[in-house]
């Protein structure tokens, strides 16, 4: 047995880093670390501190909203609103914060549980009134833009009465500890949401479930798991981690934009697929997210930094979608 | 009469399969030759060789006399050979004409299409048919009977001589029958040859000329359908020794009865299904194919709804409406379909096996208890013998049988009392299917009670202290297990039709 075991652990291991998409994510952080190449030898100022920590602040609510993103996507689902319910939550801390003057702590909690209650609600629509995913959430994308013009009056609303508000993506803690290194509040709680969801996707049961529903939802079923609650739950952690994610923009705009958040829906979509996660479901990573979003940040500033239009941005981010998902196609194939 | 078909010395064999041995069959002109024999007998590899999707390793096949290579499907449409599969292959949202023609239209120029041509010529068709169908109909709104009619229609489009109709009556009622037997009888009259596969006897005498029978990838005989019983085809079907002992029967009389079905109803397929299984004790679910046993197992196990029934598991009626509920009453069920429900296939054995119960290996604040799986899964690896190079191999790397082996690891864990298994050993080669035999026996002995459903009746006779035996969706009898059932009294059971039973009373 232990023999056997041996013998074959090579193939296996090989298999089994094609089959967790190792693959694409190793193309993707060799994808960054060229791209990194390339732009600090083209532009001297592209490699210096501030630009760096200028990329990493643009990833983080890319980054989050991403991660919320990846784990629906793992189910084989898809979620369109996670640009305009970020948008929702971050209008909704205006509200209890602003207009209600609550404390700052009531302010984020409120976002999040906005998050929470919306994804509860395209959760319920596609697991339980059986609506195709990618038509609920379009339809919750619309209904939660209409209802931040709304509740705010389609004008901003400013956080300069909660005082320390914007120093929660602004601030940084760790620059107060290690002066050399200003990161701000923003990174770091991406890093700590993304940490969090890598660990409840592998080691927890809602983690195992996520994947397993892409895998084979019917297999599942006939497992006897309630396949619909389970599904239910993913949904409602996706929106929680939209809430964080609108607070984050609330804070680094020091305001709620209610206009904003359309647009920000395909952007991390793009990064999970980027990262390698399948858009067909059961297979993806948290870590190969981030790569994803650090990827069109780096893409975009960097572009930036060699002063090409940004008109042109948006072109080379399309065709580095493309190429990722092909180059996906392509593994596949092989496998 | 002349012969349109002739097939001499046919061979084919799939790695470890000799699926056709020397097989030989001919067609003649205006004829209906049923073709016959148990599921798995070669009927269908036959006919693949015959429509070019198969390439025969040996022996030759003639077409109108002259000997003939057949390199794919369109060069068998070439010769005027049309199949017609028994599931329908038609776009339910185009119209019958457009069905028809799909790939071929009749051009105007700048690539339109000629609707008008298109309608003409189908109508053309449908009239040499003696059939009254617009071809204007979109093909999802006809009933079963008249879509195959179109498919009819579109191997005629073809100029076919020869046709091939795999189970054709599978899903027709009995007006739909006579009305397909119409056209038959019509195609026949223009000199047609047609070559007729189905399980159920009384359509023989209602349609077939003659009736070849094959068992087991060989050639048994070809004898006139209208003189000969149907015990005689039916023997020539199972004729098959069997070689292993008789099975021992258990008496298993004085167990508790573990699970009791009564009155289970669903539409046309589960029709007033009654029976019950004790503890330790195997219930062999015989029957052909679309006979409602699968039906019956996924009502039980809550995976499709039911209209009426009753269900007690240890004397408690229990509601289940989903999985869940049959899980939780202690029924299992592994499916006849492995990779589309029985298993996550891009997942870890581990985390197949622990798929039903990761209840147990979770901590209050939902996170898995990884090593005591890994504990779990290597018990079952070692216990069952599933050759695998690891727990953390992706099932779909694994063969047939060890899959099946996660499966049945997957609800040994869950510690079902009541474990249905679909069809255990499709696809699975020789050696694996005893493994599996001997797993069964194993439960019976830890106690389990196990409902068998198989189509090969050799493995339900091996197996089964009693025998169910379904058609239509009706349970139509059930028989004791071991050395007192044969084959003959399986079949007849199984091919009771409610309709048709005074017509194969009068031939046996």
């Amino acid at each position: 047995m232990n023999a056997a075991t041996q013998a074959s652990s090579q193939p296996s291991l090989m298999s089994r880093l094609a089959a967790s998409g190792a693959h694409q994510r190793l193309l993707a952080f060799a994808s960054l670390i060229v791209l990194l190449v390339v732009f600090s030898v083209a532009s001297p100022n592209f490699m210096q501190m501030s630009n760096m920590i200028a990329i990493l602040q643009a990833t983080s609510v890319n980054g989050v909203l991403a991660v919320a993103a990846t784990i629906v996507i793992i189910t084989g689902g898809i979620d369109l609103s996670v640009g305009t319910m970020m948008t929702f939550t971050a209008v909704i801390a205006g509200v209890i914060l602003t207009y209600g003057g609550m404390p700052l702590p009531l302010g984020v909690l409120g976002a999040i549980a906005t998050g929470a209650l919306c994804g509860f609600c395209s959760g319920s629509f596609i697991a339980r009134m059986k609506i195709p995913p990618f038509i609920a959430t379009l339809g919750m994308m619309l209904i939660l833009k209409g209802l931040s013009l709304v509740i705010s009056g389609t004008k901003p609303i400013y956080f300069n009465g909660t005082p320390g508000f914007d120093q929660i993506s602004r601030g940084s803690l760790i620059g107060n500890i290690l002066p050399f290194l200003p990161i701000p509040n923003g990174v770091l709680i991406l890093f700590i949401v993304a940490g969090a969801a890598s660990y409840v996707l592998g080691r927890t049961v809602l983690g195992r479930y996520t994947f397993a529903l892409g895998s084979n939802e019917e297999a599942v079923r006939l497992s006897g798991v309630n396949t619909g609650s389970w599904k239910v739950a993913i949904y409602t952690v996706s929106g929680a981690i939209c809430g964080i994610a609108g607070i984050l923009i609330a804070s680094r705009l020091n305001s709620a934009q209610p206009a904003l958040g359309q647009g920000y829906e395909l952007e991390a979509i793009a990064a999970v697929v980027i990262g390698g996660t399948s858009l067909s479901g059961g297979r993806g990573t948290i870590i190969g997210t981030l790569i994803g979003a650090l990827i069109m940040a780096v893409l975009t500033n960097g572009l930036r930094v060699l002063s090409v239009a940004q008109e042109w941005q948006t072109v080379v981010t399309g065709a580095i979608i493309i190429m990722a998902v092909y180059a996906d196609m392509v593994r596949k194939k092989e496998v | 009469m002349n012969q349109i078909v002739e097939m001499i010395g046919i061979d084919k064999r799939f790695p470890g399969i000799h699926a056709l041995k020397n097989v030989s069959f001919d067609l003649r002109a205006g004829e209906v030759h049923a073709l016959m024999g148990e599921n798995g007998a070669g009927k269908s590899t036959l006919m693949k060789v015959l429509s070019g999707i198969y390439h025969p390793d040996g022996g030759e096949v003639k077409i109108f006399g002259k000997s003939v290579k057949l390199d794919g499907p369109r060069s068998a449409q070439a010769l005027g050979i049309g199949i017609i599969h028994q599931e329908l292959m038609l776009m339910n949202h185009l119209t019958a004409a457009q069905n028809i023609f799909i790939g071929r239209e009749p051009r105007l120029k700048l690539g339109r299409i000629d609707e008008k041509q298109l309608n003409k010529q189908a109508a053309e068709i449908f009239a040499s048919m003696n059939l009254s169908l617009d071809p204007k109909t979109v093909v999802g709104t006809l009933t079963i009977a008249k879509q195959q009619m179109v498919e009819i229609a579109k191997a005629l489009s073809f100029h076919s001589r020869i046709l091939i109709m795999d189970e054709p009556t599978a899903a027709l009622n009995d007006t739909e029958i006579a009305e397909l037997f119409t056209i038959i009888r019509q195609l026949k009259a223009d000199g047609v040859g047609i070559i007729y596969i189905s399980h159920k006897m009384d359509e023989l005498k209602r349609i077939a000329d003659r009736v070849t029978v094959m068992r087991d990838g060989e050639y048994v005989d070809t004898v006139p359908a209208a003189e000969t019983p149907v015990s005689r085809i039916i023997a020539m079907m199972v004729g098959r020794e069997v070689n292993e002992k008789p099975l021992d029967v258990p008496d298993t009389s004085a167990n508790e009865v573990a699970l009791e079905v009564t009155g289970l109803k669903r539409g046309r397929e589960i029709r007033d299904v009654s029976f019950s299984v004790r503890k330790g004790e195997i219930l062999g679910f015989a029957g052909l194919m679309g006979a409602g046993r699968t039906e019956v197992a996924r009502a039980i196990f809550g995976a499709d709804p039911i209209e009426a029934g009753e269900i007690r598991v240890f004397g408690k009626v229990r509601n289940i409406r989903s999985p869940k509920d049959a899980v939780e009453a202690g029924i299992g069920y592994l499916s006849e379909d492995r990779k589309q429900y029985g298993l996550a296939t891009g997942m870890t054995v581990r985390a197949n096996v622990a798929m039903a119960t990761l209840k147990k290996f979770t901590s209050k604040f939902g996170v898995l208890n990884e090593p005591a799986m890994e504990t779990v899964a290597k018990d079952y690896i070692s216990q069952l013998g599933i050759r695998t190079p690891s727990d953390v191999q992706t099932v779909r790397l694994l063969s047939g049988g060890n899959q099946q082996k996660v499966v049945i690891a997957k609800w040994l864990l869950r510690n079902c009392d009541v474990l249905i298994f679909d069809e255990p050993t499709r696809g699975i080669d020789v050696g694996a299917k005893s493994e599996i035999y001997k797993l069964l026996e194993d439960l019976t002995a830890l106690g389990h009670a196990v409902i068998l459903i198989s189509s090969e009746l050799p493995e339900v006779m091996r197996l089964s202290h009693r025998i169910a035996v379904m058609c239509e969706g009706r349970l139509t009898g059930i028989l004791p297990g071991g050395a007192s059932t044969t084959q003959e009294e399986i079949m007849k059971l199984a091919t009771q039709r409610e309709s048709a039973m005074h017509v194969s009373g009068a031939h046996s």
